[in-house]
């Protein structure tokens, strides 16, 4: 039978079918961090077992860290004792570890690629949902619960059913002010937050072509957002010239080797996709979300809809809008925001801080916003350094904060205040997802950019 | 290391009907920074529990004297969102030991099959019948049972059977656990990773 992209690199690492049960399957990679290893490593204790394989597991410090003064101890206690254990953990375990303050610390899904950890064709896991960006390199990488992370800190396999196959497909040319952040949010607005459970999707089609590593990752990223178990696209030259000589990328013969697999990594033409999508690219507007969940998208100019024109149910639909205290068919533009965050696995990316560079240039923050500019990884950092961007954004009244996942997930001290509304350029506009009673309306970094100098949501192809 | 078996449970059910609940609902993140799996129960669905100032919110069901059981009945698309596994650890901290949807997030029932938490799938319209079943009689009882793969209305003895692949019901009934199972296969998985493609 045909064989897809994901059934390649799927059944590469098939150890063992449990009859009517799931696989078993060889992990490559796993990636550590702070929050959800803990326990896992206390298993390991109580079992008396060690890591087995430290060599393919790799530890940094993301959600739990401030992104200010990172220099100076932890103030909250608890998070300076989650702090150290992974770092004790690390330690004990001979596991590679980039805590605060290392060089190459960043967020996990962002420190993966940049190092070469993230290789096409591997099957990559951490504790963590947002795993599923690194499929924008053709591997299959999905989030796991705390036990799976300590299955594979033991035997470096998970159980897992075979999901099924979707694909999702847009061809044509992206307009201009729309990103891969607005292709993946209308994705879902279209299909749901729950469209893709139980699938691994692959995307195809001119859009994900043309597009770059980073903004791949973006829409990868976002995979989880509509519920599948994770995205890919097709290693193709962009996938191996931007991989080719990072630390941990296999150099030499053992590359050219690799290479050969990751050439054989293509979707067979007559395969077949338990589902499939197509849609237009030029059909695509900035986009926004309006709700409780990333499928509460509209383009920026629409406005919200009435729960009639939608196959919702009401009481959950009107019990978000009153959360963002909304109501149906509220034009979205111009109404005011008092925060802007810029940064997170989805959009800390250096690209993405280009494209709030370009469109702040020459202009000024609206003085009522607080913007929040998080690269990351101490590595985008520096991009926005030798780039010139720091500058600009300096020149724009807008300061950058040291690398974290921030504001995503308020689980460290930047935490949107209750009520406030934000522009994020995030992945989940959850009650209290960025604080307690915190709005927020999803975003690419350009409408996030419009909404930091206007103070209000602005639709960026008026400027 | 086991967990609690499930076989068959008969109880009361908590009614939760609304859509999309996520993990963040479920346990918010600031209270994921503990190194132990202790006290999560105290946090499930805190902001909907408790306003800012610790007090209770009266009109959330969990804080409704009428409802109570080892059962949680929730909406479409239940544990969406995170990989927190602290979102399943807070339900059976709480006291739950099954949760009974028309339709859960993949890594959340994952979650819950590997802590002996029954995530119990069922159609749109038994859901529906089960919501309107415990609104109107709060004491109704509701049974699971695993080895038959059937959940009933106790009192009205209306039922409907679901699914679960054999090797997962299998760790259910006996607490049995991943590990153990991967473990005894260790040497196969160290000759398999001499082969592995990366």
């Amino acid at each position: 039978m045909s064989k897809t992209l994901f059934d390649k690199v799927w059944d590469a690492h098939v150890v063992k079918r449990i009859k009517n049960g799931p696989d078993v399957l060889f992990i490559d990679r796993h990636l550590v961090h702070e929050v959800t290893s803990p326990v896992a490593f206390l298993g390991l204790q109580n079992r008396k077992l060690d890591v087995l394989f430290p060599d393919k597991t790799f530890a940094t410090a993301d959600h739990n860290t401030p992104t200010k003064n990172q220099n100076l101890p932890i103030k909250d206690p608890l998070s300076a004792k989650q702090l150290q254990t992974l770092k004790l953990n690390s330690k004990k375990h001979k596991i590679p570890f980039w805590g605060l303050g290392h060089k190459k610390n960043g967020i996990v899904h962002v420190i993966g690629p940049e190092n070469g950890i993230t290789l096409p064709g591997a099957t990559i896991v951490c504790g963590d949902s947002h795993t599923s960006t690194h499929g924008a390199f053709g591997a299959i990488a999905f989030g796991i619960g705390t036990s799976e992370v300590e299955m594979v800190l033991t035997t470096q396999c998970v159980l897992q059913p075979k999901p099924k196959k979707m694909r999702i497909i847009i061809n044509g040319k992206l307009n201009n002010y729309v990103t891969p952040k607005d292709v993946a949010l209308y994705i879902i607005s279209k299909i749901s937050t729950s469209g893709a459970t139980g699938h691994f999707v692959e995307y195809s089609g001119d859009v994900f072509e043309a597009m770059s590593m980073e903004g791949r990752m973006t829409v990868c990223n976002l995979s989880i957002e509509m519920g599948a178990r994770g995205g890919m696209i097709a290693p193709d030259k962009k996938t191996i010239n931007y991989i080719r000589d990072r630390e941990f990328t296999p150099k030499g013969d053992a590359f050219l080797k690799l290479l050969k697999y990751w050439n054989s990594l293509k979707t067979e033409k007559d395969a077949t996709f338990d589902r499939e999508y197509v849609f237009e690219g030029d059909k695509i507007e900035p986009m926004i979300t309006y709700g409780t969940n990333p499928g509460m998208g509209t383009s920026i100019s629409d406005g919200i809809p009435y729960s009639k024109d939608l196959n919702v149910n009401k009481e959950t639909f009107l019990k978000s809008l009153n959360y963002m205290n909304y109501s149906e068919g509220d034009d979205l533009i111009g109404k005011k925001i008092d925060y802007v965050f810029l940064g997170s696995c989805t959009n800390g990316r250096i690209e993405d801080f280009r494209q709030f560079a370009n469109f702040v240039k020459g202009k000024k923050k609206c003085p009522s916003v607080t913007a929040w500019l998080v690269p990351g990884s101490h590595n985008v950092h520096n991009e926005i350094i030798n780039e010139g961007i720091f500058d600009i954004l300096t020149n724009s009244g807008f300061e950058i904060r040291e690398p974290g996942c921030s504001a995503c997930l308020a689980m460290n001290e930047d935490k949107i205040p209750s009520g406030k509304y934000v522009v994020s350029t995030s992945n989940r506009n959850f009650e209290g997802r960025q604080g307690p009673g915190a709005r927020t309306l999803l975003a690419s970094p350009i409408v996030a950019a419009a909404a930091a100098i206007t103070g209000k949501i602005t639709d960026p192809r008026i400027f | 290391m086991s967990y609690d078996k499930f076989i068959d449970l008969t109880s009361t059910a908590v009614p939760l009907p609304i859509e999309n609940v996520d993990t963040d609902q479920i346990i918010p993140a600031r209270f994921l920074k503990a190194t132990e799996r202790v006290g999560f129960g105290d946090n499930l669905f805190r902001d909907w529990r408790y306003d800012e100032n610790n007090n209770i919110k009266e009109n959330f069901v969990l804080n409704n004297k009428s409802y109570s059981g080892k059962i949680l009945i929730a909406g479409k698309n239940f544990g969406s969102g995170s990989s927190r596994e602290h979102a399943a650890w807070a339900i059976y901290d709480y006291g739950f030991r099954c949760v009974i949807s028309s339709f859960f997030a993949d890594i959340f029932r994952n979650n819950c099959l590997n802590i002996g938490v029954l995530p119990v799938q069922i159609s749109p319209i038994f859901l529906e019948k089960i919501f309107q079943a415990v609104h109107e009689k709060p004491q109704t009882n509701i049974n699971v049972n695993l080895k038959k793969q059937k959940v009933s209305i106790v009192d009205i003895e209306l039922s409907e059977n679901f699914e679960i692949n054999e090797y997962k019901k299998n760790n259910m009934l006996n607490g049995f656990d991943d590990i153990d199972y991967l473990l005894e296969m260790k040497d196969s998985i160290i000759e398999f990773s001499k082969n592995s493609p990366i």
